[in-house]
């Protein structure tokens, strides 16, 4: 497949209540590498094996939550193209200049029906994921194995409403394709609780599920290579003391294998493995509300309470 | 070791000054205030403080406004007692999907 216009999740940049206590977290537990701090004093990571200087921001705020996230497209020509676009299809969009994140070309913003910030760039310096270019070793000893370690920042989860209106912008200007869904509850309005959509060939990259408060965050993940290291990051947050909320289990939408937790400001976070890689040609699969247990939490097949309730 | 009380359910545990009331309550296989992320960012442990004293880590605005924090409405999962407490539960789970 030739992977162009958006290419995967650039960046998100997160609020949280404590930067000492966030850094500890996501340099030392999640074992994110830290590459940079602004005159604002956000502080920049990124997964080991990722080549862009960063694609995890953190901001000291007053509440927890999501600023905004990102998408890194293939070039400054596409940037134009899909600004162009959303213009034409009725969003109003900013640019936010070079240079306002560290090592990150200009940025196309735009809000979302649902509330959310959502920013295409085409340009980040590419520091390298530690390893040579020429003959490299399969992984290093310094940031591979250094607390839980994903790889990259996979995708993100958001909660609010409009969700229908998100999946038409997402597929129909940004060229992303539905891989599963959520229908509504039986015996009330008809339409999707929950979408998930997809920019390649992974099983998302970007999901919505329904709510009444806008702009609301559920998770953004970090994706792991395989369920042994997903039990191995189990157990580096027990002995952290890291809240877990759900897991390690197995979802059944994108039978991806994962644990959700929760950074010290609230803010939750998944580590995810597996899954399947779809093809913009299938048929969406389809989850009933009333299933959405197993959809959840396939092995326990509960709708864990705070799926739904617990958001930043 | 403090005992702190809710107020609801006359249901009681022990707390010691270095762990959150919320995290307290877990470990004591009780229930009576909803557990979300336990890092103060959720708002779901919102409680009443009715008798007692506490120190507190910090919390979003989002869910305690200073009045709040002034009225001593806190989060379960950012206090520490430094006495007996009595707790009554207002943080409510919100339901998400329109029915
Ligand atoms: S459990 Fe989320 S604020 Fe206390
Ligand atoms: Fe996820």
């Amino acid at each position: 497949m030739a992977l162009t216009g958006v290419l995967r999740p650039g960046h998100a940049q997160i609020r949280v209540l404590d930067m000492a206590a966030a850094t500890k977290f996501y340099g030392d537990v999640l074992g994110l590498v830290e590459t940079g701090r602004d005159k604002q004093g956000r502080v920049y990571y990124k997964c080991w094996d990722e080549r862009d200087h960063n694609s995890l921001v953190l901001r000291q705020a007053d509440q927890a939550g999501l600023d905004f996230f990102a998408f890194k497209v293939l070039d400054k020509a596409t940037l134009e193209k899909f600004d162009a676009d959303l213009k034409a299809y009725g969003l109003k969009t900013e640019r936010i200049p070079a240079g306002d994140m560290l090592e990150t070309g200009e940025r196309v913003r735009f809000e979302l029906p649902s509330g959310h910030l959502i920013e295409l760039y085409a340009e980040k310096t590419q520091v390298g994921n530690g390893l040579p270019n020429l003959n490299p070793p399969p992984w290093d000893l310094k940031n591979s194995e250094r607390g839980i370690a994903p790889v990259r920042m996979d995708h993100c989860l958001m909660y609010g409403p409009n969700i229908d209106q998100n999946k038409k912008i997402f597929m129909e200007v940004l060229g992303f394709y539905l891989v599963e869904r959520v229908f509504m509850p039986k015996g009330g309005p008809a339409g999707e609780a929950a979408i998930w959509l997809s920019c390649g060939h992974k099983s998302h990259d970007v999901a919505f599920v329904v709510h009444e408060q806008p702009g609301k965050l559920h998770h953004v993940s970090f994706w792991l290579n395989s369920w042994e290291k997903t039990l191995r990051a189990g157990d580096i947050m027990s002995m952290n003391e890291v809240p877990i909320d759900i897991g390690p289990t197995r979802h059944g939408i994108t039978r991806g294998e994962t644990i959700y937790a929760f950074d010290p400001s609230g803010n939750r976070f998944e580590t995810f493995a597996g899954g399947y890689q779809p093809y913009p040609d299938w048929i969406p699969t389809d989850w009933e509300f009333e299933s959405l247990g197993p959809g959840l939490d396939y092995p326990q097949r509960k709708l864990h309470e705070s799926f739904l309730t617990v958001l930043t | 070791m403090y005992q702190v009380m809710l107020e609801e359910t006359g249901e009681s545990f022990q707390c010691n000054e270095a762990e959150s009331a919320l995290k307290a309550l877990a470990r004591s296989g009780k229930r009576g205030i909803p557990v979300g992320c336990r890092g103060g960012g959720c708002g779901v442990c919102k409680v009443k403080v009715v008798s007692g004293e506490y120190s507190q880590t910090v919390m979003s605005r989002a869910h305690v406004s200073k009045e709040d924090e002034a009225n001593r409405e806190v989060l379960a999962c950012c206090i520490y007692p430094r006495s007996n407490l009595l707790l009554r539960v207002i943080g409510k789970l919100q339901h998400v999907v329109r029915r």
